[in-house]
């Protein structure tokens, strides 16, 4: 990455409406696509298989909406620096559900973008929630455990620790009553909104899941 | 009805509990929305398989351009949902509604099928069933959308007499719009309708649209037909087939799906038609005329798909790429300008010649793929007969240059079952594959590998061999089991077609008025989805069968008399039943004819399209130029 030509940007976006139910590996096409449609000329490996330079940060699982999903790119155009064209020209490409938020420029030298991230805040509303009371139980039953056991994919390990915040906020404005969790966001070490959901006995259906930050590294968050 | 908010609100419920529930809800980049209450007429174009296979079906993306040009029409999409979505959607009482608005499919004016292989019959009548619309003509009234279809299927237009209302004939793109302003003159919207049977009246007289319910059917005492009778004067003796005298321009403004589709790429369409006479082919016979798009609209075109969609591949399209006038040319425009910006380039159908290695090579194409032949047989003999004619020379010439410039395979493309097959002429597939590979052990050593595929053959209506009978099921399995025994390299892949599906197949497609029960009785047992082996319930057809009392064989293994009148006696494709017998008989004898660019057979495209060709002179049609009228009316 020697060359002075090439230049890495931290893009910043929500995911949402439709574009909710495409999953890791198609938001990537999705994005690789819109870069395209917006002319920027994407960094591309070499060989048979030539593929874009582009990382995402977290994965972001299918059905969850997002409005904080970052992704870096390494562009081989260096005549455009006017950060607020180019997020004009990659919103007028990009699907609808898919908007811009931020762009900047960081290190091409800079560590991968999964590495950074440490955790990851999400809002959940409750379509069909428990009353109010038994809510507060089922939460303080989560966050008073010691540890919480579980199975991931054969593997014991313990949610509590991964688990930094868990509380309501205000409902919105249909009503519905709003959680907040903050959550590990490591790499081997991700707590996942839909296993808090089930330690409260909670179907993760009757659920909408929108990611609202995701915290890196230098920022402290325990 | 459900309102298309209702709608939204049910699914948002339902779509984690589906697979890939990215099928199910649009907003991909270039859908278009129109204002639904600020627009006339409604159409929705229905592909009846899942969107994965849908999205890329050309003939309805080049509707929904169409359609939406207009600002007095809006066209929208609309797909089958898989099993696992089917079932969510009865048990939450959602019907089929399409993508871009959520409005049900029974809110829309018009609602088109494209048919373009008989496999979709069954998915028509679940798609119409999961819309709430009476699946048969007889049943819709006024407040019920018009029903049309179209397609390569829809050339046999009865087996599906019961449950469309007009089929069109040929090629959509001037006749989508004369059923657009027929059914806006005829005041045809939900709100304030005319009488049906009106507008089916109105519809019949546009040339290339059929409408099944102004035809009688009469049948002689051994099951054939014995006449096919219009009841109105407005339905003519013959639907012929519409095409257009200039291939419009392309459409490029390309759906681009938020989830992973077969053929996620931009096509552009190169010609169409082609002018081989390979006489197994459907598509070849009634594509016809040739026409092709000149090297700068197809270079333009393809620039401006790409630019407005991002995708990575490029398809030009056409069946046979080969035989495009400027494909040299072309070829090389387009690996100068596309090769550079990340895009692969995709070029079917490439004839068994040394210049298709040129063509692959100069698009780069990556050796591990595999460079795809189709022989379609083993022995010139029969080679002759299908009239697909080149030496087995030309063929191994061909894999021994294919194998020296770095392809490690060939994918080699075979039929059995072809008139007055042999089991030697299977044993031949065998032999060739075994030769062909040698050639490659030649050039390249214990790399060298061969796929063989190795479809069925079934005749179809509008060919020249709609006579001849198909094999049976027995006849079938004992040819593939024969190839099985003489394919057994590991450095040799074998795939084959289940018997079964050929059957299904090959009593439709030549099926009469019918087959309409029987395919209504099969959906009723849960056929469904018969182009997917895994979902495919041949019991229930032979029930069906049984239960409508027909007997399967008089449609798949009977030779035709040379008098029959077809069950799709009525539609014309403008190529001649005598052109068609008389090729038929040259098959017999082993004569074939050459491609017609160079010498015309006065197959009947020029006398039917006369006008059309002398408003269009020039290369851009494949047939002789027509001058002055005497001339024409002593061609056919
Ligand atoms: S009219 Fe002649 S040139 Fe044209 S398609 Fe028929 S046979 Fe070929």
């Amino acid at each position: 990455m020697g060359n002075p030509e090439i230049r890495r940007l931290r893009i910043t976006f929500a995911k949402q409406g439709a574009l909710r139910y495409s999953g890791h590996l198609d938001l990537h096409r999705v994005l690789v696509r819109t870069i395209r449609r917006a002319k920027l000329r994407l960094v591309y490996s070499q060989g048979f298989h030539p593929q874009p330079k582009i990382q995402l940060a977290a994965a972001l699982p299918l059905g969850f909406a997002s409005r904080a999903e970052i992704m870096d790119i390494w562009l081989t155009d260096a005549a455009r620096d006017d950060h607020q064209k180019m997020a004009q020209q990659l919103q007028d490409a990009a699907p609808p559900g898919l908007t811009i938020l931020d762009i900047r420029e960081v290190d091409p030298r800079g560590p991968t973008l999964q590495t950074q991230v440490a955790a990851a805040e999400y809002e959940v509303t409750l379509l069909d929630a428990p009353d109010a009371s038994d809510l507060d139980q089922r939460l303080a039953a989560v966050m008073d455990a010691e540890s919480l056991p579980r199975e991931r994919r054969g593997k014991a390990y313990d949610l509590r620790p991964l688990i930094y915040a868990l509380h309501l906020l205000e409902p919105g404005d249909d009503g519905h009553p709003l959680l907040f969790m903050r959550l590990s966001a490591r790499g081997g070490a991700t707590g996942r909104p839909e296993e808090i959901l089930s330690e409260m006995k909670i179907s993760f259906e009757n659920t909408h899941i929108e990611r609202t930050r995701l915290i890196f590294e230098d920022i402290s968050v325990e | 009805m459900l309102t298309p908010e209702q709608i939204e609100t049910r699914l948002e419920r339902v779509l984690l509990t589906v697979q890939k529930p990215g099928r199910y809800v649009g907003g991909e980049y270039n859908a278009i929305t129109k204002d639904w209450d600020k627009t006339e007429t409604k159409v929705a174009l229905v592909f009846p398989d899942i969107y994965d296979l849908g999205v890329s079906n050309m003939g309805l993306k080049i509707l929904y351009d169409q359609i939406n040009q207009r600002p007095d029409a809006l066209a929208e999409r609309a797909y089958l949902p898989w099993t696992d979505m089917e079932a969510v959607m009865r048990g939450h009482g959602i019907p089929l509604y399409a993508l871009e608005s959520k409005h049900a499919l029974a809110d829309f004016d018009i609602v088109g099928f494209t048919l373009p292989y008989e496999t979709l019959y069954t998915n028509t009548l679940n798609a119409l069933d999961l819309a709430g619309i009476p699946l048969r003509s007889t049943e819709r009234g006024e407040g019920h959308p018009l029903i049309i279809a179209g397609g390569h299927a829809a050339m046999n237009p009865e087996p599906m007499h019961a449950f469309i209302d007009a089929f069109v004939i040929g090629e959509g793109e001037d006749v989508i719009h004369e059923i657009i302003e027929t059914v806006q003159k005829c005041g045809m919207s939900l709100q304030a309708a005319a009488s049906r049977s009106d507008i089916l009246r109105a519809l019949a007289k546009i040339p290339g649209v059929y409408v099944p319910s102004l035809y009688e059917v009469t049948y002689h005492d051994d099951d054939t037909v014995a006449q096919i009778t219009p009841r109105v004067p407005e339905a003519p003796e013959q639907i012929v087939k519409r095409i257009v005298g200039k291939l419009p321009p392309p459409p490029t403004r390309f759906i681009v799906p938020n989830i992973k589709i077969v053929h996620d790429r931009a096509p552009v369409e190169v010609m169409r038609g082609c002018t081989r006479g390979c006489r197994f082919c459907h598509a070849g016979m009634t594509t016809r005329p040739v026409r092709e798009r000149s090297v700068e609209e197809i270079l333009a075109a393809a620039e401006a798909a790409i630019d407005a969609t991002g995708f990575e591949e490029l398809a030009l399209l056409s069946l046979s790429s080969s035989d495009y006038t400027h494909i040299v040319e072309l070829v090389d425009a387009v690996s100068k300008r596309f090769l550079d910006r990340k895009l692969s380039v995709s070029l079917p159908s490439l004839r068994i010649e040394s210049v298709s290695v040129d063509l692959m090579e100069s698009l780069k194409k990556r050796r591990t793929s595999g460079f795809t032949l189709a022989p379609e047989a083993a022995t010139e003999r029969m080679r002759r007969i299908i009239n697909k004619f080149i030496t087995d020379e030309q063929l191994l010439e061909t894999a021994r240059q294919i194998y020296s410039r770095g392809w490690t395979t060939i994918k080699l493309y075979f039929m059995i079952g072809h008139p007055s097959e042999t089991l030697d002429d299977v044993r031949a597939i065998a032999a060739l594959c075994n030769r062909v590979l040698d050639e490659g052990r030649k050039v390249i050593g214990r790399k060298a590998k061969v796929h063989a595929g190795v479809g069925t053959f079934v005749p179809k209506p509008h060919t020249p061999f709609q006579w001849v009978a198909c094999d049976t099921e027995e006849q079938i399995e004992a040819k593939q089991e024969l190839l099985r025994r003489n394919l057994r390299n590991r450095n040799i892949k074998l795939s084959w077609t289940d018997s079964r599906d050929t059957m299904i197949e090959a009593f439709l497609t030549r099926g009469d008025r019918r087959m309409a029960e029987v395919i209504y009785s099969a959906w009723r047992k849960g056929a469904k989805f018969d182009a997917w082996g895994d979902q495919r319930r041949y019991e229930v057809w032979t029930e069906a069968l049984a239960d409508n009392g027909l007997d399967p064989d008089f449609y798949t293994h009977r030779p035709r008399r040379a008098d029959e009148v077809f069950p799709w006696e009525h539609i014309s494709t403008a190529v001649s039943k005598k052109f068609l017998f008389q090729d038929f008989r040259m098959s017999l004898e082993g004569e074939i004819r050459v491609d017609c660019r160079e010498q015309c057979y006065a197959c009947g495209i020029l006398p039917t399209f006369a006008g059309m060709r002398r408003e269009n002179p020039g290369e851009g049609w494949k047939c002789p130029e027509v001058k002055e009228k005497k001339r024409v009316a002593s061609h056919g």
